[in-house]
């Protein structure tokens, strides 16, 4: 189905009469086309644009995020391993992409979805046309992404697959059709090996108290906040077992975020039981602190007995209020996670509160131990 | 809304008799701008709060000093680890001189606690230095000034952040100035959110930003202006931070936050106030989405641009120079898709005739290479068109670097300003358009009458290929989440794209045009007007729909209609507006948005409208005054003698009919001269010279009747006529009303001569006819009343008159436009006595309050500076005796001062300017100088003595009086004025018959 796509030719004004015309490159005339895109969807809609990044066709659960700024830091988060992302933001690729906001090592989207893609003007900064190209990540623009995001909010998650054509066969039936019936038969995040896919080499920053981070896809973000702290922090790929982990003698243990359905990686699952139970066999005086986020908190929340379940459209943001229900004061947070601790099934006798809420939703954003 | 509420100064004393009266529990300061603020901490610094246990509300007032005193805030900011530009306060130009001796050049000057920086600027050396400082402490009521570093060229960001009283902390939105650090925030044209910026730069900022509002303690709304590193390339020095300043902190709601608030949807006026009587952001609804809460911040889908409005279209010989002295008097904002489609759209909006994107400079046209051009238009000191100057430098093909190193504008700006550039050149000059160019010019935000000029075709023609292609706008929702949620705010722009939002408001429903940036003789006003529109409408049980650009406005907070459309008051816009709540005709309200609305009226009927109200026939008939010449002489009404002209010849051979002096206007009210007095040929012909140059064409060649001017708000059906209230101006004809002392009720009339102008307007109403509201200026003279102009809409006075008298004009005008009538909505019609504006029981205290409410009031004791023009001095005899007897001294140039002598009382004669002597100057900035008299001279040749007499008295805050009209109103109301003044909530006056003035700022 990954038909590499090369473009022979710019197509001329002519043979694009009548069509959508599209302005998504930074071209400064009225410039054709050089590859045209369709974005179908499982609900049978289908959106036709522009393409860019590379020439591949992509597939995966389409998503939004409504950040502002940090568009290279979302592409290359890992929890979006498995998923095509829709910007709401219309204008995308400002300030190029760099090396330092990179979140990991590569970016993680099947697929980037913007209103214009615009070329960047920093000096030493990378358009981010050129950094998806590099990547082997296409990208479609030019579509009126309220509209599709619109769609995503009333439908919840759909799954969709993106498939690029030469500007002649822009509009074209048969291709929509296509792009629609490929997406009706993706498999479902579950079924694919995305954490594995995302975590990185085991290695070992800073200096002071042993943190232990077990790598679901961690940002690199959350490793540079732990160092700034004093920590020395030791990566573990998530194939790790609890024991290779509890043997370094780690002070405290990250799970870090990562992608995908915490449902379906059992083994990794029952890592993280063994990790909470030795944790919780300790004594006060030779405390483990535990800190889950993300997918990391999604696992402990399964470690003790909860069950998690899906989220009608992700919480995918950079304006997200959190209170923490023991100061009342609110947080506004940054967030991506498809998935939720279900708060009724917290069991009652495993010591675990909710210790903080999302304001929109009301769902779980934080556990804690009660002492 | 609010339960009691005064007209009345707004001055501690005045204040501390209204708390003693209300003895209220709390005070909010931080909504009414930097006047709010400054009066708050004066109540509290003088004990009034304390003596009557008032409680601060939000804010508290260590933090309103803390963020004020510009060194307190130096040291907060630095000890927080905030960084802040070398700076010192200075008292004196010696303080200011040693400070750059250490530090070099440029160096900024602002005022401390002034509004709009006035008396600001940048200083490049040591004279520049010493005029900016002299004049800072002039302006700054406590005669402090902030001299620092400049920092001409950086990025300039602000962000508007809000925090709670548990310390909740959310930023609003951030903006981005285009043009960098050097130009005043109002000057700048605005961009949200930033474009230029890397995450960690944003996440930086909004990081301070937040620190900032916590180490103040802030409780509602702050606004943070920084300036930034423009260039720091994001991937050298990895780890450090990219250098940046805090430049401002307003610890109050502020014009940005209005503009943050629009572009946003976040009402943060509204929220403030929640928070400062005690709710928790999470506690308070988000009102566009009905679901969340207060606690989060906006995701914004679109592009804001804002762009200001300036004056210089009527002072045309004005400094068109940007600095950090702010100039525009107004804003229009726009949103969109994309950067250049929102930027176009502003441009729209607006309203300068004949200035869109295409319109060149005549000095620029002959300028054909792109350096030269850059070099000539670039590289000095920005003017306000330096918008244009860059359209026309890259249409001649300037390099966006060699544009970028002059103006230090960021490339990302120029490089998306060229795109439209090369669009319109490239792609659309000559060329016939296809739907695919159509559709890709309309989306990149070419008006149809660009795409015109352009292609060589008419707009209509334009826009029947739109609709044959079925290329038209949808509208989208500002919901402050990008549609994350369902959102039920009825706030929306239009764009071209595929999905509409906007589908027809279902019942009865009218479209109220609104009244565009704020500018030189459209005021406030008339939003307030369309504001009470909507309310009449809704009462009535017809939605209201609202279009409009200004986001300074009232009536565009989405609650203020059932609609609201942010989009141009254009024809073009206008039309989409009317297509998309179809099918037609919808009932349009153009009578109350001023000049903008009414300028479409005629255009209505073709583009799917209904003029509800007053014909578009009957205001044309208003509007051009050769025909109203001629219709009222039908009608028998009087009129000054006079005629028309359009030449020099003619206008002439009129004025020696008639003889002089002579009153001169363009003849249609759109050609933007305002009227000028002519007392002898040469006058004339200059007028007539400067009116052909701006392209007036004919010209009202009018005697010029010396009586008093008067005016009249009325609303008619068109056969019966409210006269609402019959105000007198204090300045005789010849000033313009707008900018002319007016009192209500008249003083000064017979009963007979009120008579008459009851009797003229009801004629005139009929005889139009008026369906709504209906202004008229009178001249009266000797029991005989002369009409002087008609304009069958709301006035600026309407929201005055309707204030005092309590007679809700704009609504009975809705109910007439609706097919009502003045019986019917229970106001039968009625004679006004017409009794009394500041508002007071009798003329002298109500002047006197005006005078103090536009700090025009003269210090009680102190020196009179007089100088007036020959043709003055017989009339300025009954003024200066009254100063005389008020025991002021006085002081006047030759001329005057041997007319004072004459008149057996001291003077002491000072040197004209003229003569080589700055003694004038020195006086007026001595702050012995209680009020300046100074007329000008004949005509409008360059006064030079005049000029900076009345700029010296501006600066040094000493009140000035052009008009000897103002200056004897001024002695009356001193004379009066041991009579105490009465403070009362307006309902109490509007039971006792009030006199009432306003006086012109």
């Amino acid at each position: 189905m990954k038909e590499r796509l090369v473009s022979p030719k710019r197509s001329t004004v002519a043979e694009l009469e009548g069509q959508l015309h599209l302005y998504a490159s930074e071209t400064y005339s009225y410039a054709t086309m050089t590859r045209a895109a369709v974005l179908g969807l499982e609900d049978g809609s289908t959106w036709w644009g522009e393409a860019f990044g590379d020439g591949q066709s992509a597939s995966g659960e389409v998503v939004f995020n409504t950040a502002m700024t940090g568009y290279q830091e979302i592409a290359s988060d890992a929890s979006y391993n498995g998923q095509i992302v829709v910007l709401t933001y219309p204008l995308i690729g400002n300030y190029g992409t760099f090396d330092r906001a990179g979140e990991s090592r590569r970016p993680w989207v099947e697929g980037l979805i913007v209103r214009e893609l615009v070329g960047t003007c920093r000096e030493g900064t990378i358009d981010l046309d050129a950094y998806l190209r590099s990547y082997g990540v296409p990208g479609l623009a030019g579509i009126d992404t309220r509209a599709l995001v619109r769609r995503l909010r009333a439908k919840g998650t759909l799954r969709g697959v993106i498939l690029q054509v030469p500007p002649h066969r822009s509009q074209t039936e048969d291709i929509a059709r296509e792009a629609v019936a490929t997406a009706r038969s993706i498999q479902p995040l579950a079924a694919k090996p995305l954490v594995v896919e995302s975590t990185g080499l085991e290695r070992q920053v800073g200096s002071g108290p042993k943190v232990a981070l077990l790598d679901t896809g961690v940002k690199e973000n959350q490793i540079r906040c732990l160092v700034q702290k004093g920590a020395t922090v030791k990566t573990f790929p998530a194939t790790a077992m609890a024991r290779e982990i509890l043997s370094w003698s780690p002070d405290g243990i990250v799970i870090s975020n990562g992608p995908g359905d915490p449902a379906a990686i059992p083994l990794i699952a029952a890592a993280t039981r063994t990790l909470v139970e030795a944790a919780a066999s300790r004594g006060m005086n030779r405390a483990l602190p535990i800190l889950g986020i993300c997918l990391g908190h999604q696992l402990v929340g399964r470690a003790i007995g909860a069950t998690t379940s899906r989220l009608p459209f992700g919480h995918h943001g950079a304006n997200h209020p959190v209170q923490d229900l023991r100061t009342g004061r609110v947080a506004i947070t940054s967030q991506n996670h498809e998935f939720q601790v279900d708060e009724a099934s917290i069991p009652s006798g495993a010591g675990f509160a909710v210790s903080s809420r999302n304001l929109n939703d009301g769902s779980v954003e934080g556990l804690a131990h009660e002492r | 809304m609010w339960r009691i509420s005064y007209l009345e100064p707004l001055t501690v004393d005045v204040l501390e008799r209204i708390i003693e009266r209300e003895r209220p529990s709390g005070l909010l300061a931080t909504l009414g701008g930097q006047t709010g603020l400054n009066l708050a901490v004066q109540l509290a610094e003088s004990g009034v709060l304390e003596r009557y246990g008032v409680r601060l509300l939000g804010t508290p007032l260590s933090a309103i000093q803390q963020a004020e005193d510009r060194e307190a805030f130096k040291q907060l900011l630095l000890s927080i680890g905030e960084p802040v530009p070398e700076s010192i306060t200075a008292h004196s130009v010696q303080e200011a001189l040693a400070f750059a001796a250490r530090v070099g050049y440029p160096l900024v000057v602002r005022p401390a606690f002034t509004l709009g920086g006035t008396g600001g600027g940048v200083a490049n050396d040591a004279a520049e230095l010493t005029v900016r400082v002299m004049s800072g402490v002039a302006a700054s009521p406590i005669g402090q000034v902030l001299v620092e570093r400049s920092l001409l060229g950086w990025k300039e960001i602000e962000y508007e952040v809000m925090r709670d009283g548990a310390d909740t902390c959310i930023t609003v939105c951030n903006m981005e100035n285009i043009d960098p650090m050097g130009v005043h925030t109002g000057d700048s044209i605005v961009v949200a959110p930033s474009q230029t910026l890397t995450d960690k730069e944003y996440q930086m900022l909004r990081s301070a930003a937040l620190r900032i509002i916590r180490a103040l303690g802030i409780e509602g709304g702050c606004n943070v202006q920084f300036a930034l590193d423009p260039d720091r390339s994001p991937t050298t020095d990895p780890e450090a931070q990219v250098p940046y300043f805090v430049i401002e902190v307003n610890p109050r709601v502020s014009r940005s936050s209005a503009l943050a608030s629009k572009a946003t949807g976040y009402p943060i006026a509204r929220v403030a106030a929640k928070i400062a009587i005690g709710k928790r952001l999470h506690e308070i609804p988000n009102a566009v989405t009905k679901k969340t809460t207060a606690a989060f911040e906006p995701a914004l889908d679109y592009v804001v641009v804002k762009i200001p409005r300036w004056p210089f279209d009527k002072f045309a010989a004005a400094d068109r120079t940007l600095g950090t002295q702010m100039k525009a008097t107004g804003e229009v904002m726009a949103i969109d898709r994309s950067f250049e489609a929102s930027l176009l759209k502003a441009l729209r909006s607006l309203e300068v005739k004949g200035q869109g994107l295409l319109w060149e400079a005549p000095a620029w046209v002959e300028v054909t290479d792109p350096t030269r051009f850059v070099d000539e238009f670039l590289s000095a000191q920005p003017t306000d068109d330096r918008l244009w100057r860059l359209f026309a430098a890259l249409r001649r093909g300037a390099q966006i670097e060699l544009i970028h190193e002059r103006t230090r504008i960021d490339r990302w700006f120029l490089r998306k300003i060229a795109r439209i550039v090369r669009f319109a050149e490239d792609d659309l000059q000559g060329r016939t358009p296809t739907p695919a160019l159509l559709r890709a010019a309309k989306r990149m935000g070419f008006a149809d009458a660009d795409i015109a000029t352009l292609t060589g075709m008419l707009p209509a023609d334009v826009r029947r290929l739109r609709t044959q292609w079925g290329i038209r706008p949808v509208y989208k929702m500002v919901d402050t989440c990008a549609a994350e949620f369902e959102a039920v705010t009825p706030y929306f722009y239009s764009t071209y794209e595929q999905e509409n939002e906007a589908t027809p408001l279902v019942g009865p429903k009218a479209v109220i045009l609104g009244s565009g940036p704020i500018r030189i003789g459209q005021g406030i006003e008339f939003d307030c007007c369309c504001v009470q529109s909507a309310g009449a409408l809704r009462e009535r049980g017809v939605a209201p729909i609202m279009v409009n650009s200004n986001p300074e406005t009232v009536s565009t907070d989405f609650d203020a209609s059932a609609r609201l459309y942010f989009d141009p008051l254009d024809e073009e816009s206008i039309a989409a507006v009317l297509e998309n709540e179809g099918p037609g005709p919808i009932a349009v309200l153009a009578q109350f948005g001023g000049q903008t609305a009414l300028n479409l009226a005629d255009r209505l009927a073709a583009i799917g409208g209904e003029i509800a109200g007053t014909s578009a026939d009957a205001i044309a008939l208003a509007e051009d005054r050769r025909r109203f010449h001629d219709f009222a002489d039908a009608l028998g009404i009087p009129q000054p003698p006079g005629g028309t002209a359009s030449s020099p010849t003619e206008a002439l051979a009129v004025a020696t009919e008639i003889g002089y002096p002579v009153l001169v206007r363009p003849s249609y009210v759109l050609g933007g001269r305002g009227m000028e007095i002519a007392y002898g040929p040469e006058d004339l012909e200059r007028y007539f010279r400067s009116a052909l140059e701006a392209g007036t064409g004919r010209v009202l060649v009018d005697k010029y009747l010396r009586g008093k001017e008067v005016e009249v708000d009325a609303v008619s059906d068109g056969s019966e006529t409210l006269v609402a209230g019959i105000m007198e101006h204090i300045e005789r004809a010849g000033v313009h009303s707008g900018d002319s002392y007016a009192v209500y009720p008249a003083q000064n009339l017979l009963p007979a001569e009120r008579d008459e102008i009851v009797a003229l307007t009801r004629r005139i109403a009929e005889a139009l006819p008026v369906k709504g509201l209906l202004n008229i200026q009178f001249i009266v003279e000797n029991e005989r009343v002369w009409v002087l102009e008609v304009n069958p809409r709301a006035s600026r006075t309407v929201p005055f008159l309707t204030k005092v008298t309590g007679v809700p004009l704009v609504k009975i005008a809705v109910a007439i436009a609706l097919g009502s009538s003045v019986a019917a909505e229970g106001y039968p019609e009625m004679k006004s006595t017409g009794e009394v504006m500041g508002i007071d029981r009798s003329f002298a205290p109500a002047l006197w309050k005006s005078l103090v409410a536009a700090g025009l009031a003269p210090a009680r004791s102190g020196k009179i500076l007089v100088t007036v023009a020959d043709k003055d001095k017989p009339e300025v005899v009954e003024i200066i005796e009254g100063f005389h007897w008020l025991g002021y001294d006085l002081v006047a140039t030759s001329g005057t001062a041997a007319l004072v002598r004459s008149l057996g009382l001291d003077v002491t004669e000072i040197k004209k300017l003229a003569e080589g002597s700055q003694d004038i100057l020195k006086l007026i900035r001595s702050g012995e100088c209680a009020a300046v008299i100074n007329t000008p001279t004949l005509g409008k040749t360059v006064d030079r003595d005049g000029f900076l007499i009345r700029r010296a008295a501006v600066e040094a805050r000493v009140p000035c009086l052009t008009s000897l009209d103002t200056a004897l109103a001024v002695v009356t109301a001193l004379r009066a004025s041991a009579v105490t003044t009465s403070v009362a909530p307006l309902a109490e006056y509007r039971a006792l018959e009030p006199v009432v003035t306003t006086a012109a700022d």
